[in-house]
């Protein structure tokens, strides 16, 4: 049975007093995908950061494990007024060995020579496998993931979420997850937290994904339909 | 004797500006030398008027203005570089009602006439301070400017950090005075970082032609002034906008 990872009571999050977060409660197990769903300022990314430290809250949030890694939205990150920085050097600043990041990079299927080139001359979907490997080269417990396939094309996505569900599987990782994407939730996430401010499902998906529940974050129009793979 | 000084200086100092430059321009801020440079007027005012190290005057007033571009920071909603414009603009303005103009020349534009070896030694001892505490911090600020959620998230004190940082630039800002003025302060950090980013294609080749540049730039600088006799300050910088075009031959 796995042990409780984090805990979150009673939440709240007021920033430029703006209420951003609103009594929020939920707990997320080991080895759980957390999908966190909601449009557009529902809080999503507030709440990532919130979870990491990064922001004044009120509540209540206890981690079990320190060793927690943290991806901003990829267009959070400066790739283009940078100095000359290379991708190795980059990874030098995790101080890890460099028998680590060739293993990682191997692992999220990015070629070694890469780590020569230029941070930010790569591709869009280069660039985000390069952050999960430097995300999980120190091997952490927990991930947290904002928008992991935004900016890349259909294909991309695909390879990045089954990256994901690959690491998930293999390395008993607990992930949290933001995203806009409803496709992946019924793939990837063991429960889902349904955020527009508040909480407004959280759950296994089969359970609280209804289409009163999509209407109720998104307002109306959205329909989801299930594909289901043998 | 004098002029054997201040090579040693401008050997120190122009390495660790150059340096200190590199971590300046990646952040966007290599300008920002400038405006401080102009800051340390008034402090070289006073110690033109009272006779005592340029430095020495001018550290403090670059430390008052950092504080208050700081602190209007902190309860308007200006931009930094609007700040900077209002404190230097003042500065500046005090400067010229008290300072004689015979003193005005040196003020602005350098001179090492006045150099000794206990100045040249606390330069010295002050440059190597800024290099090895740029070194120390250089990572972590490069990490920022990526991304300062992923910096904050390795438990990196950002506000410790950004402190130190400026006390650096401060320090810099203020032992570059004496060989180029309050003028062209910007030009010891700016210029050696823009002529080194030219030739490198990594972090490590950057930093260090930063302080390459910036020591040959004040060197050749002070050999030109020993023939010609000419202001010191501006040589120094036509030295180093020298390196700067040269660079752009060898673009990476």
């Amino acid at each position: 049975m796995p042990g409780e990872i984090l805990r979150v009571k009673n939440l709240n999050v007021v920033l430029d007093g703006e209420e951003i977060i609103k009594d929020l409660t939920f707990e997320v197990k080991e080895r759980e995908t957390l999908i966190i769903l909601g449009p557009n300022g529902a809080g999503k990314t507030t709440l990532l950061r919130t979870l990491m430290g990064l922001n004044p809250y009120s509540g209540e949030i206890t981690w079990t494990t320190k060793n927690i890694s943290y991806l901003p939205p990829q267009e959070l990150f400066q790739r283009k007024e940078l100095p000359p920085l290379s991708i190795g050097e980059f990874f030098g600043f995790k101080k890890v060995s460099s028998e680590k990041v060739l293993n990682i990079f191997s692992a999220v299927g990015l070629d070694p020579s890469l780590l020569k080139r230029r941070f930010g001359a790569v591709s869009t979907g280069q660039f985000q496998r390069m952050l999960i490997a430097w995300a999980l080269v120190d091997k952490p417990k927990v991930l947290l993931f904002d928008e992991p396939a935004s900016g890349i094309d259909i294909g991309g996505q695909e390879t990045i979420y089954s990256l994901l569900h690959q690491f998930w599987q293999d390395w008993n990782l607990t992930i949290l997850l933001v995203t806009h994407d409803l496709n992946i939730v019924w793939e990837h996430a063991t429960n889902v937290l349904c955020l527009n401010k508040k909480n407004l499902c959280y759950g296994p998906p089969r359970e609280v994904m209804t289409p009163k529940t999509l209407e109720e974050i998104y307002g109306t129009g959205i329909k989801f339909y299930e594909h289901r793979h043998n | 004797m004098e002029f054997i000084l201040a090579l040693i200086i401008g050997l120190f100092l122009g390495g660790a500006a150059g340096y200190l430059g590199t971590l300046m321009l990646s952040q966007r801020m290599a300008l920002v030398a400038g405006p401080l440079g102009h800051l340390t007027l008034p402090g070289i005012a006073l110690a033109l008027i009272f006779n005592f190290d340029v430095s020495l005057g001018a550290f403090p007033f670059v430390i008052l203005g950092i504080f208050l571009i700081w602190l209007f920071e902190m309860n308007t909603k200006l931009p930094m570089e609007a700040l900077t414009a209002v404190v230097f603009s003042a500065g500046v303005a005090i400067t010229f009602l008290f300072l004689p103009e015979e003193k005005a020349v040196p003020a602005l534009i350098g001179d090492i006439s006045q150099i000794n070896l206990p100045a040249t030694l606390i330069s010295v001892i002050l440059s190597l301070f800024v290099f090895f505490v740029t070194k120390k911090i250089y990572p972590q600020m490069i990490l920022a400017g990526i991304s300062e959620d992923l910096a904050k998230a390795q438990r990196i004190n950002l506000k410790r950090y950004h402190f130190i940082y400026l006390l650096c630039i401060a320090l810099t800002v203020s032992l570059g005075v004496r060989i180029v003025g309050g003028l062209m302060t910007a030009a010891l950090v700016a210029i050696p970082a823009c002529a080194a980013r030219n030739v490198s294609v990594n972090l490590i080749r950057y930093s260090y032609g930063g302080l390459l540049f910036g020591s040959l730039s004040c060197i050749s600088g002070m050999v030109v002034f020993r023939f010609t006799g000419l202001p010191i300050g501006p040589l120094i910088v036509i030295a180093s906008t020298c390196f700067f075009l040269i660079s752009l031959f060898f673009k990476k």
